[in-house]
């Protein structure tokens, strides 16, 4: 494997007496697209929050780029390149797409306070580059068209790509997507996948959450499986299909009883 | 087409004491004036951050004694024989040191509440004034407590050509107010409207989301405090050299309330809503005192707000503007599906 990016070394997550991650352990190698997949309640969106400073683990460390992320708030953890996007569709709903995408260029304005209230030179340059920037997100995502609508007027599909560029916008060398084509019809979820792939190429290294199955299985190199806070499973694609553990998790224990039970009644 | 119009309502400021001579009316515009540019700067927070700032006062208060004190000169014993001795500066420097020293105090009040926000901030910042005017109160060495600070010298400017000059009246005092709104006007405008503003829109509008793309909630919100509060503080300053006496009166709660009902009437988040809120009610009790008694001054003020709010809950401004052309499409609303997922992704 190519070298490491993000490092889950035994994490545990607890919320009272209910343990959501028991003891999670897993690599991304820089340029992956890996899947983290599970059923509702496995605990994929936790992993997410304790990822990326939203959470406190109860044990364990994430190591990004060879570095603990212990303490560190949200937005320092942003600041080192580690970006997630939301379950739930998550958008400045009363600003347009551009300012949406505008917004998340927040961290590539390095413009000072005086400087940009007085707009001295070089505030200009830095505004035209970073709307600049904003329309190429907002093309790269194909939500042109939308441009100067209010996000909170878009469809969910159409919210989740503003999400996405806004991800992008932050300029993430890791993306971390949480269920990102959930409400999405097919050809949009076609279009996303390619765009997946693009930002693969472009060198962010890809952590996504999906149910989506086809979508999964085509776009993954690599699987891991989470089922009540365990990983049962990883492994690429067709490995994952096959595994015994993975479709008791899926189907469940009854779905199972029911094909054994068919099984001997034939 | 908002610049021009930015512009127009400045000339026009700029002609009222053309044509309006009445000096009640004109000592009324300044005080007006004042108000608005604290205002002006509690909007700042109100509407660009979300944060309602109860004892906004204090900033104002701090920057009305900083600049007397500075510009009287005091002797303050500290303990025994020692003494804290300042000889008078000019106001002008008084004013500076406003600003200053009231953006200071904005600094620690953020950099106390912020990691906690909303309620706790309304709560840091109302104790913060109430303990400020205390001081003010108690310290009688240095402030004269109820006694007052008297004969607090006008402010004097040095204009090229025109050398000193000390603005005593009435009409150079309007005009240096306007001065001092419009900068206040133009700096706020400027900062809403670069990435620092995009950062706290973002923050009002989702945190969570906000956070994620690597914006500093705490320095972003520390920041707007630290300049809302010297905008604050150089308002104080206007309000102590023009009136010229100050007692710790001018920490009364009231005026917080005043300027939130500004804010709140003109549209909070909009620019020029404090301005226009801000005349209604700054000017509404001058024009009510000679036609009615004063209870029913009191009870038209309060009517005349409520109808304001009944009719335009989001203030005057936010409602009009995109009638006349100007500003962002007001919401749409759109369903939000709140899931239970809405409370761990804030966790
Ligand atoms: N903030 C929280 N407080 C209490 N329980 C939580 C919290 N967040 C998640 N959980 C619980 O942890 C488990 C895992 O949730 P989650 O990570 O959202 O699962 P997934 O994203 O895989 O569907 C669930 O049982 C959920 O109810
Ligand atoms: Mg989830």
């Amino acid at each position: 494997m190519t070298e490491t990016v993000l490092r889950i070394e035994h994490v545990g997550v607890q919320f009272g007496g209910l343990v959501a991650i028991s003891d999670m352990n897993f690599d991304v190698g820089q340029g992956e697209i890996v899947s983290l997949i599970g059923p509702n309640g496995a605990g994929k969106t936790t992993a997410f929050n304790v990822m990326t400073g939203f959470l406190a683990p109860t044990k364990g460390a994430v190591k990004y780029c060879g570095r603990d992320l212990r303490g560190l708030k949200p937005h320092e953890i942003a600041d080192l390149g580690l970006i997630r996007t939301f379950q739930r569709t998550s958008v400045f709903p009363n600003d347009t797409v551009f300012d949406n995408v505008l917004i998340g260029l927040h961290r590539q304005s390095k413009l000072g306070l005086l400087a940009a209230i007085l707009r001295l030179p070089g505030a200009r340059a830095s505004e035209l580059a970073v709307r600049e920037r904003a329309a190429e997100l907002v093309r790269l995502v194909g939500l042109e068209a939308r441009s100067h609508e209010l996000a909170g007027s878009l469809s969910y599909g159409e919210q989740r790509l503003v999400g996405v560029a806004l991800a992008l916008a932050a300029q993430p060398k890791m993306l971390l997507m949480d269920e990102p084509v959930s409400g999405m019809n097919a050809s949009e979820t076609h279009t996303f996948v390619q765009l997946i792939r693009r930002i693969r190429d472009s060198g962010v290294t890809i952590l996504l959450v999906e149910h989506d199955m086809p979508m999964v299985m085509s776009v993954s190199d690599r699987i891991v499986v989470l089922n009540y806070g365990r990983i049962i499973a990883e492994g690429p694609p067709e490995e994952i299909r096959t595994n015994p553990a993975v479709i008791e998790a899926y189907l469940g224990q009854s779905a199972k009883d029911v094909v054994k039970e068919v099984a001997a009644h034939a | 087409m908002t610049r021009v119009f930015s512009l127009v309502t400045l000339a026009f400021f700029a002609s009222v004491p053309l044509w309006l001579k009445d000096p009640y009316l004109l000592n009324a515009l300044i005080t007006t004036g004042i108000f608005i540019i604290g205002a002006m700067s509690m909007n700042l927070l109100l509407g660009f951050t979300g944060q309602l700032s109860l004892g906004h006062i204090a900033f104002f208060g701090i920057g009305a004694y900083v600049s007397a004190l500075t510009s009287l000169g005091y002797d303050v014993p500290i303990v025994g024989d020692f003494h804290i001795v300042h000889t008078p500066w000019p106001p002008i420097a008084g004013f500076a040191l406003a600003v200053v020293i009231s953006g200071l105090c904005g600094y620690l009040v953020g950099k106390l509440s912020f990691r906690v926000r909303g309620a706790y901030f309304v709560i840091v910042t109302i104790s913060f004034a109430e303990v400020v005017r205390l001081v003010a109160l108690n310290w009688v060495e240095l402030t004269q407590g109820p006694l007052a600070l008297t004969n607090i010298p006008s402010i004097t400017i040095g204009l090229p050509y025109l050398g000193y000059l000390t603005l005593k009246t009435k009409l150079q005092n309007y005009y240096l107010v306007l001065a001092v709104a419009a900068v206040a006007y133009f700096l706020i405008s400027r900062l809403v409207h670069s990435h620092y503003g995009r950062a706290m829109r973002g923050l009002m509008e989702n945190e969570t989301l906000a956070v994620s793309v690597g914006i500093d909630v705490t320095k972003a919100l520390t920041l707007t405090a630290i300049i809302s509060a010297a905008i604050a503080g150089a308002a104080g300053s206007l309000y102590a050299h023009y009136i010229r006496i100050i007692d710790p009166e001018v920490f009364a709660f009231i005026s917080t309330v005043t300027m939130v009902i500004m804010v709140v009437s003109g549209g909070k988040g909009s620019l020029a809503g404090p301005v226009v809120g801000g005349v209604i009610f700054g000017l509404l009790p001058v024009l009510l005192r000679p036609v009615m008694a004063p209870e029913a001054q009191w009870i038209t003020y309060g009517l005349v707000l409520i109808a304001i709010l009944f009719v335009l809950p989001r203030g005057i401004v936010p409602a009009l503007a995109p009638k006349l052309g100007f500003g962002r499409q007001p919401v749409k609303p759109k369903p939000v599906v709140v899931t239970e997922l809405t409370a761990k992704e804030h966790a």
